[in-house]
C-alpha cells in the first residue's frame, strides 16, 4: 500500500444466487491512506467479493474528482459505482450490502438490524470524539475524555459477550464501523502514550481487535502499522493542537 | 400543561402497564410532545397506517425509569417499543418500521442507489439542522451571526437537493420528508432569530414545507410554529439564557 488496482470487473456470478446489478458498472473508492472511514469502504467490498480501484487522495490538496463527487462534505471515503456516487462511510457499507451479492453485512432480522445502525452510529456518535480527545490532549480535560471513552468502551465491551465479532460469527456493520479500535488505537496510544484499552479491563474488545485486524480480506485494506506509526509520529504536535482546539472555550 | 397529543390513535395511557394499551401491532412511542425527533416517528407510523400508543415524557421535569429503562445509553427520546422492545435513534426506528412492516407503504425506495441518496440526506439534515438552529437562539454576537451563516448554507444545499421534485422523495412523501418535515415548524423561529425570509432564501423549501403541512400525517404530528417559538423561549429561561 499505497495501491493503484486496475481491474477488469466482473460480477459474482452465481445460479444459486441473484445477480443485483443488471450490467457490470466500474467501482472505484476515493479514499486516504490512514483512514479508518475510507478502511470501511474497502473492506465491505473485500468482503462482498467486489474488485475496486483505489483512488487515494492527498487531503490537504483534494482533487476535482473528491470534490465533484461529494461536494457536500468534500470527504473520502466515496463510492464511486459506474455514474453514482455514495458517500458517508456507513451509508456506503449499507449501500454495498444492498447491491452486491456475498455474505450479509446486516443481520436480516429487523431488530437485530436496527441493533446494528444503533452501535455503529454509537461509535461514530460517542466514541471518535472522545477518543481523539483523550489521546491528545492533557491534564484535567484529558482525565475527563479517558472517563468518557472507558464508559462508551465498557459499553461496547459488553455487546460483545460470546459473540466472535459484533455481528456474530461473522463481521458485520459495527465491527467494520468500530475498526478504529482495532489497528489504529494501538498506533494512537504508542504515539501520544496514553493506554486506553489494556486485555485487563477490556478483554473482549482486546480479542476482538485481534480478530478483526487478522481477517485475511481486513488486512488486506488495513494501512501499514510501520508507516502509520511514522506518520503519526511526524503529525503528533498537529493532532494535539487540533485536539486543543476542539476543547470548549 | 402545554401539550396535547395529536396522534391519529388517541388512546389512554395506563401509566401501571405500559405497553398494555398499545394497540394491535404492539407499538408503544416514547416521546415529547415538540421534539421534531419524535414527531418524524409520528409522521412515519401515520404514513404507514400502524396503530401505536403514544406516551408523553415530560422532559422538562426530568426522565422518568421507564425512559432511562428503555434507552439507557442515550436516555433520550423518541423510543419506540415493540413488544416491549427499545428501538432508539429516530432515524434507525424510521429504518426498522421499514424493515419490520414490510406490506406497509414504505418511504425508503427500493433501489440501492436511491436509498442510499435518501439516507445521506436524511444524515444531513440530522448533522446540520437542529444543531445550527439551536445556536441561531442560543448565541449572540459573532457566533450567532457564523450560525445563520451556517443556517442559511444548509437551507440553501437542502433548496438545490429538491430541486423542481414535489418531495425529497420525488413524486412520493417519503424518508427525507419524514425526516425534514417536523423542522418545518422551526422554520419561523429560526426566521425570526435569524433575520432572514425563508423563501428568499430557500423558496423551493418553502414551497415544500407548505406541501408537508398539507398532509394530514404531518398536520396532525406538528404542533403551530408559534408554539414552538414559545417553547424556545421556555428554553432559553431554563438554560437562563437573555
Amino acid at each position: 500500500r499505497p495501491h493503484n488496482l486496475t481491474i477488469n470487473l466482473y460480477l459474482t456470478s452465481s445460479t444459486a444466487t441473484r445477480a443485483k446489478m443488471s450490467a457490470p458498472a466500474a467501482v472505484r473508492v476515493i479514499g486516504a491512506f490512514d483512514s479508518p472511514f475510507s478502511h470501511r469502504a474497502e473492506v465491505a467490498l473485500r468482503l462482498k467479493g467486489v474488485p475496486y480501484e483505489l483512488i487515494l487522495e492527498e487531503l490537504h490538496n483534494k482533487s476535482e474528482l473528491l470534490l465533484t463527487s461529494n461536494p457536500v462534505h468534500k470527504k473520502v471515503p466515496v463510492l464511486l459505482h459506474g455514474d453514482r456516487a455514495v458517500c458517508e462511510s456507513l451509508i456506503i457499507v449499507e449501500y454495498v450490502d444492498e447491491t452486491f451479492d456475498g455474505p450479509r453485512l446486516l443481520p436480516s432480522d429487523p431488530y437485530d438490524r436496527a441493533m446494528a445502525r444503533f452501535w455503529a452510529r454509537f461509535i461514530d456518535d460517542k466514541c471518535s470524539k472522545p477518543f481523539w480527545l483523550a489521546m491528545w490532549t492533557d491534564g484535567e480535560a484529558q482525565k475527563g475524555f479517558m472517563k468518557e471513552i472507558k464508559e462508551n468502551f465498557a459499553l461496547l465491551e459488553a455487546q460483545l459477550e460470546g459473540k466472535r465479532f459484533f455481528g456474530g460469527d461473522t463481521i458485520g456493520l459495527v465491527d467494520i464501523a468500530a475498526c478504529g479500535f482495532a489497528h489504529w488505537l494501538t498506533v494512537c496510544e504508542e504515539v501520544s502514550g496514553v493506554t486506553l484499552v489494556t486485555a485487563k479491563e477490556f478483554p473482549r474488545l482486546c480479542r476482538w481487535a485481534k480478530e478483526y485486524a487478522s481477517d485475511e480480506k481486513v488486512r488486506a485494506c488495513l494501512p501499514d502499522r510501520a508507516q502509520m506509526l511514522a506518520h503519526f509520529t511526524a503529525n503528533k504536535e498537529m493532532f494535539m493542537a487540533m485536539a486543543k482546539s476542539m476543547l470548549p472555550k | 400543561t402545554a401539550c396535547t397529543t395529536q396522534t391519529q390513535t388517541q388512546i389512554d395511557r395506563d401509566p401501571k402497564q405500559p405497553g398494555a394499551m398499545a394497540g394491535e401491532k404492539g407499538l408503544v412511542l416514547l416521546d415529547f410532545w415538540v421534539s421534531p425527533f419524535g414527531q418524524r416517528v409520528r409522521i412515519a407510523l401515520a404514513e404507514k397506517g400502524l396503530p401505536y400508543e403514544y406516551a408523553e415524557e415530560d422532559l422538562m421535569a426530568g426522565k422518568s425509569d421507564r425512559l432511562l429503562r428503555a434507552n439507557p445509553v442515550h436516555k433520550k427520546i423518541p423510543v419506540l417499543l415493540h413488544d416491549g422492545r427499545p428501538v432508539n435513534e429516530s432515524l434507525i426506528i424510521l429504518q426498522y418500521l421499514e424493515d419490520a412492516f414490510p406490506d406497509a407503504p414504505a418511504l425508503l425506495p427500493s433501489d440501492p442507489y436511491a436509498r442510499a441518496q435518501a439516507r445521506f440526506w436524511a444524515d444531513y439534515v440530522d448533522k446540520k439542522v437542529y444543531d445550527c438552529g439551536s445556536r441561531l437562539w442560543k448565541l449572540k454576537g459573532e457566533p450567532q451571526a457564523q450560525a445563520r451563516a451556517e443556517m442559511l448554507d444548509i437551507l440553501k444545499t437542502l433548496d438545490g437537493a429538491l430541486g423542481d421534485k414535489p418531495f425529497f422523495g420525488g413524486d412520493k412523501f417519503g424518508f427525507v420528508d419524514a425526516a425534514f418535515a417536523p423542522f418545518t415548524a422551526w422554520f419561523h423561529s429560526y426566521e425570526r432569530y435569524g433575520e432572514f425570509s425563508l423563501p428568499e432564501v430557500a423558496p423551493k423549501i418553502a414551497a415544500w414545507a407548505k406541501r408537508c403541512g398539507e398532509r394530514e400525517s404531518v398536520a396532525k404530528s406538528l404542533y403551530s410554529p408559534d408554539k414552538v417559538y414559545d417553547f424556545i423561549g421556555l428554553l432559553k429561561k431554563k438554560y437562563g439564557i437573555e
